[in-house]
């Protein structure tokens, strides 16, 4: 099951779009029980296409909160197939797509 | 609803927009690993922008809480009516500040809403490319540790 | 004539007496209810109440709607969701106990007469779990608050309204046992849950504002910011009571399933509106 939920409803030609990421954004500062540090594992990178063209990319660091959320908008219409992929420092991907309502 | 928006896919694209435009799918252009680790803002900018330079204006919108509610998650919405090309956010008491850039291509709104985090009361600034210059707006975010939160 | 007016006089001194010492709960709660609509008038309407700190403060409201506008206990009812339709090895589930959809959240807590003690919602998911052969839930978070979440999120709008059956006077015992806890000062620090969430609530603990007791109940499980989790009332009460330096009681035991009861029944009239996030 992919790590995205999106919300996107279409607003008179403005699709209002919300997302959250289901991911730890370990900083790398934190220890564990042990005491070992947990490696930092973040989402470097997220890019929006709406019908194949993007509409939004953001690049982040661990400044942003676990499960990162994001919201955008940009001009699109209900129907419009929605695609929000992200990738993080270990290379791993994950997408996952929907209709705007 | 912002008529400003819906104005850009009409209007001219800039180069910059076609550029944006013209990457492929899930184009995930080299992560600037440099740029999110800087410790200074000015040096995170000059390595995202290619600039350091800025300056403040009302135009840019910055809505950030005065006091968070918790430092691990605290929303910050930044936005424009100005033609913007990218959007950034700065937390300044952070170890590496810039915590995200944000591309606006043609047709995209200038906005961007997120969720922080922030280890202690900071400044926090919002980043707006437009014209190839930067422009910026800045706030206090308070952040108390303490209190009943058992 | 005469005997008729001395026993009304006694009948009336009678009320009064019971209204100072033994008042029911039905008085209880009314008063309950008139002393936070008289502290926070701000409150508008009376079911704002329902979301606790975020009803008497407008900063930290906006900072709950910006979190309200993608909630982190979302992830939450959908794991909640698959668990309460899983099939357990006897090839029933959690649909067997509690319907199609788990929206039972206004039959808790209530008071079992066969059993003579109050029953939460929480009890009630492991009791079923037990009584299939599975292994019952912690009761603090993880799964149980995940099962609750979605049980909760089905239900919301369902009205509190707790009941205290006249016809069982250990159902009455139960709710001033719970009444009990909440006014009873306690633990190193010597507070009560009134002296923050009644005589003092709306003011500042050190960077804590503390919430009305009014609107307690209705809002559970919740996704709080300082655990970065889900968790269930009874993690709160415990919470609270580590934070004075109490020695909290058991997930689930007696003590915290009355003052559920207690509490519960003083915000009667509210809706269930969880899950939720909270600080």
């Amino acid at each position: 099951m992919s790590s995205i939920r999106i919300k996107a409803k279409d607003r008179k030609g403005l699709v209002d779009v919300k997302c959250l990421m289901k991911h730890n954004m370990e900083t790398g500062l934190r220890k564990d029980k042990s005491g070992k540090k947990i490696p930092e594992h973040w989402i470097q990178d997220v890019t929006a296409e709406a019908n194949g063209k993007v509409v939004f990319a953001a690049a982040f660091n661990t400044s942003i909160s676990k499960d990162p959320y994001l919201a955008f908008a940009y001009a699109g219409a209900k129907g419009d197939t929605l695609k929000i992929s992200w990738k993080d420092n270990t290379g791993a991907t994950d997408s996952a797509e929907t209709k705007v309502k | 609803m912002d008529r400003r928006g819906v104005l850009k896919v009409a209007g001219a694209v800039t180069a910059a927009a076609t550029a944006l435009v013209a990457l492929p799918r899930v184009a995930f252009a080299a992560y600037s690993e440099k740029a999110f680790k800087q410790k200074a803002g000015a040096d995170a900018l000059q390595n995202a922008f290619g600039a350091n330079a800025t300056t403040p204006s009302d135009q840019v919108k910055l809505k950030a809480p005065d006091i968070a509610e918790n430092g691990a998650v605290v929303p910050v919405e930044v936005q424009t009516d100005m033609e913007a090309e990218s959007i950034a956010i700065l937390i300044k008491e952070n170890p590496s500040p810039l915590a995200i850039t944000a591309e606006i291509p043609a047709g995209t709104k200038a906005l961007v809403k997120t969720r922080c985090r922030m280890g202690k009361t900071t400044q926090v600034t919002a980043v707006v490319k437009s014209g190839g210059k930067l422009y910026t707006a800045s706030k206090e975010v308070k952040v108390t540790i303490g209190g009943c939160g058992g | 004539m005469k005997k008729i007016i001395r026993n009304v006089a006694f009948g009336v001194i009678g009320l009064s007496v019971a209204a100072a010492s033994v008042a029911g709960p039905e008085e209880d709660r009314q008063a309950f209810r008139k002393f936070y609509e008289n502290r926070f008038p701000q409150v508008q309407p009376f079911g704002d109440f329902q979301n606790g700190v975020y009803s008497i403060l407008p900063a930290a409201r906006e900072q709950w709607e910006a979190i309200e506008e993608f909630p982190p206990y979302e992830l939450s009812i959908e794991r909640g969701e698959q668990i309460y339709n899983k099939t357990f090895a006897n090839g029933k589930s959690l649909k067997d106990c509690f319907g199609e959809d788990g929206a039972v959240r206004e039959k808790y807590p209530h008071w079992d007469k066969s059993r003579g003690m109050v029953v939460t919602m929480e009890l009630a998911i492991n009791e079923c779990l037990e009584a299939n052969g599975e292994k019952p839930l912690k009761y603090k978070k993880g799964a149980i608050a995940d099962v609750s979440s979605y049980m909760s999120y089905n239900s919301r709008g369902q009205i509190l309204n707790v009941e205290i059956p006249s016809d069982d006077p250990r159902a009455l015992a139960a709710y001033e046992m719970g009444k009990e806890q909440f006014y009873t000062k306690r633990g190193q620090l010597n507070f009560a849950c009134a002296d923050c969430h009644m005589h003092t609530a709306g003011m500042m603990y050190r960077a804590d504002t503390t919430s009305p007791a009014l609107g307690h109940a209705t809002s559970w499980p919740v996704f709080r910011s300082k655990w970065q989790e889900m968790g269930t009332l009874h993690r709160r009460f415990a919470g609270c009571h580590t934070n004075i330096r109490a020695n909290p009681y058991k997930a689930q035991g007696e003590e915290y399933r009355n003052l559920e009861y207690f509490v519960s029944y003083m915000s009667n009239g509210l809706e269930f509106n969880g899950p939720a996030a909270r600080k």
